[in-house]
């Protein structure tokens, strides 16, 4: 029966139909929904809307090359805004990754009590939605509705003012943080539980503490884990939008063009410019792949070398 | 501003207005070289099957009538969007080629519809409702002699404010915008917690309807030219008015429609509020209860002896051009915007000012806002202030000048910077846009 299957399997193996039949939902969702989408915002971004006609004139859609990359290129506010997220990945990425770490860890010690329970608690924050999240936050931080600050007053110290323009990308920042820790914290921790325990036994014979078995066994083994969600976390910082953009009409330090993102969306759907948006789309897109692969090189090298 | 997830868009759905609204003078001439056939034949009574794009509060229970009396003419009532991006999205819609039939467009979006090509040509249909409106409101829809929309409800502008706490402080209602400083300071002095009002970055339509009422006429077309004068004196004045009290501290500069204004308008620390005569359903929303606590007057003036107002709001109801049911669909705009029943509707359950004159009288409006049971007067008043409402011609990119708006206040509140530089700013900026789109532009 089965030396069967087999043989009747061999033929289409040398070039039959099968594997392009196999293949085509999936060729077919991705060009459909992909590389389609992709070539329209292409070319939308080669066009834009230009008057012609006298009185009021008449808008028409033409070809104008580049202009619209140039405008968005030396469009200060879309500069910011890259800048500004670029400084908001720096903040968000390792301080997530790091309490991700630090939880999954703590976790992971034989002795923890309530371990469900606390892996439940850091996770749930991820199950409620950014822009309820953002929200939430919102509230805590605008000034005269924020219990934060109730409770500094009544101890008798300087309320902080979390929308402060120094202070509003950690404010942005941490919302990204709380919501995300738990799930970077998961993967984590099931790599961790996926470590053969004689490694653990091997360290202890050795004298190893706990301490010392988590930085120099545990991190190492699960260091894999660790670049994924990195590079996760990396591409969500790249798309950063709910969180600013849920704030921004509730106080002045947001501005509309805070992130790209938040650019794109004003120019497509506040100034009826898909033109623009399309061109800053692209920049972004393309930005975003370069940083992903040059990370991934680089990590690759390093973390993955083993397996060469 | 829309637009928007926040609570904002929320609450503006609750106003029915968004933005500023005003009375321009004729436009010059207007429209393409190859413009839509007009064509009003088809039979108005055919059935149909109309979909309208709106964000009027209740707007379906209105249409509900229409549809009980014309079972072969239904009209779908569809929520896609509110102010600024249904605009953005009507465009899209008709792009794709499958725009509604019926459009709400704010007064000061129907030239970026008209540019586009969307709205059409009503001029025919429009004669025979034109004597329901004022000539003023007439003009808020008609450039250059032709009309593309009709006028469903204006927002004149008026000042609210809580008289409890005026009492309770000692404080006169101002007459002039001076006396409101007056009043401003001594609201900090009696009172470091309390504000006058608030300068708010987040509402270009608020600051348009000030303007307004200042004098100011930011856009004009002279014969396919625009003039451009954003920063004009008029303009410079009111902003610099509001700047310099905003960045000493003597009025707030935090924007409305938040969590903290609902708190501040509810608590008293917002003891006025220059608003729209809708307002009184948006304090209904953000301040329950303060039910019975405010009164509306005139706005503060600049010339006492020359009472004025702006426009805060207002829309019109416009017609795709690509309609294929386009008899219908008049048939259908001119009973919403001009029927004795469907006024009455309007102004019970969408809470508007109607803009068709015997929508403005009619029984609806002879009790107060629930708000204000204080001021059984409340539209005999807003009548008389409606009278003194002045506008300004809009432009082709007041949504892009609108999002400039936002973000260049905003900035200047938080740097304590001047406001009038603010003002140079969008201008700059507004001018910059309409090049780059290729009108003829005229700096003042």
């Amino acid at each position: 029966m089965v030396a069967a299957t087999v043989r009747r399997r061999r033929p289409s193996r040398r070039g039959g139909p099968t594997p392009y039949v196999l293949m085509a939902p999936a060729v077919i969702l991705l060009v459909l929904f992909l590389l389609v989408p992709i070539g329209y915002t292409v070319y939308l971004s080669l066009r834009a809307n230009r008057v012609t006609g006298g009185g009021l004139g008449i808008r028409r859609e033409t070809f104008v090359g580049l202009e619209n990359y140039a405008s968005v290129l030396t469009d200060s506010a879309y500069v910011d805004g890259l800048l500004r997220m670029l400084l908001y990945g720096l903040v968000v990425v390792p301080s997530m990754l790091g309490l991700a770490l630090l939880f999954a860890l703590l976790l992971d010690t034989p002795r923890v009590r309530l371990r469900a329970f606390s892996r439940i608690g850091i996770f749930l924050p991820y199950a409620v939605p950014g822009v309820i999240a953002s929200l939430l936050w919102g509230f805590l931080y605008l000034p005269d509705v924020s219990p934060i600050r109730d409770a500094f007053e009544l101890v008798g110290l300087p309320a902080p003012d979390f929308l402060a323009p120094g202070a509003v990308l950690f404010s942005v920042a941490n919302i990204g943080v709380w919501g995300g820790v738990g799930f970077n914290m998961i993967v984590l921790f099931t790599a961790l539980r996926g470590v053969p325990r004689e490694m653990y036994d091997a360290a202890r014979i050795d004298g190893a503490g706990e301490v010392q078995i988590a930085l120099r066994v545990k991190v190492p083994l699960i260091m894999p884990a660790i670049i994924m969600t990195g590079i996760f976390a990396m591409i969500s910082t790249l798309q950063v939008y709910t969180e600013p953009a849920t704030l921004q009409p509730l106080t002045d330090t947001v501005s509309q063009t805070w992130v790209p993102l938040m650019t794109i969306y004003r120019d497509a759907f506040v100034n009826a410019d898909i033109h623009s948006a399309a061109a800053a789309s692209v920049v972004l897109a393309l930005g975003t792949l370069a940083v992903s692969v040059a990370v991934l090189t680089l990590l690759q090298r390093r973390a993955f070398g083993r397996d060469r | 501003m829309t637009q928007q997830i926040g609570r904002r868009g929320f609450l503006k759905g609750i106003a029915t207005l968004g933005a500023a609204a005003a009375v321009p003078t004729l436009l010059a001439a207007c429209g393409g070289d190859d413009e839509e056939p007009e064509q009003t034949s088809g039979d108005p009574n055919a059935p149909a099957n109309l979909t309208f794009w709106t964000w009027t509060t209740n707007i379906q229970k209105v249409v509900d009538i229409w549809n009980a009396k014309n079972p072969t003419q239904k009209v779908t009532v569809s929520n896609q969007a509110q102010g600024e991006e249904l605009i953005t999205k009507t465009l899209t819609a008709h792009r794709a080629g499958n725009a509604p039939d019926l459009i709400h467009a704010e007064y000061q979006a129907l030239p970026v519809l008209i540019t586009n090509g969307v709205a059409a040509d009503l001029t025919a249909m429009a004669e025979g409702i034109k004597g329901d409106f004022t000539e003023g409101t007439w003009a808020l829809t008609s450039f250059g002699g032709k009309t593309y929309g009709i006028p469903q409800d204006v927002g004149p502008m008026m000042l609210y404010y809580r008289e409890d706490l005026f009492q309770q402080l000692g404080l006169t209602v101002p007459k002039t915008w001076d006396e409101f400083a007056d009043v401003a300071r001594l609201v900090r002095q009696k009172d470091p917690k309390r504000y006058l009002a608030t300068f708010s970055s987040g509402d270009p339509g608020w600051f348009a309807g000030l303007a307004e009422q200042a004098g100011a006429s930011w856009w004009a077309n002279d014969n396919g030219t625009w003039t451009v004068r954003i920063n004009d004196e008029a303009t410079k004045k009111v902003a610099s008015f509001w700047g310099g009290l905003v960045n000493a501290d003597v009025l707030s500069g935090k924007p409305m429609y938040t969590p903290e204004w609902n708190k501040a308008m509810t608590d008293g620390t917002l003891l006025a509020w220059p608003s729209a005569i809708w307002g009184a359903g948006v304090l209904e929303g953000v301040a329950p209860g303060t039910k019975g606590m405010w009164r509306m007057v005139a706005m503060p003036q600049w010339d006492a002896a020359a009472p004025a107002t702006g426009y805060w709001g207002g829309s019109a109801t416009a017609i795709s051009s690509k309609s294929s049911q386009r008899a219908q669909a008049e048939k259908f705009v001119k009973w919403l915007n001009t029927d004795q029943e469907a006024l009455d509707a309007l102004i019970a359950e969408g809470g508007i000012y109607p803009a068709a004159t015997k929508g403005q009288s009619s029984p609806q409006l002879d009790k107060a806002p629930a708000m204000m049971p204080n001021q059984p007067t409340f539209f005999a008043e807003a009548a008389e202030i409606a009278r003194t409402a002045r506008g300004f011609n809009w432009a082709p990119n007041v949504n892009v000048t609108y999002s400039q708006y936002s973000d260049i206040f905003a900035k200047a509140i938080q740097e304590k910077s001047d406001f009038a530089a603010a003002v140079d700013a969008i201008q700059a900026a507004s001018v910059a846009d309409l090049k780059k789109q290729g009108f003829e532009v005229k700096e003042a």
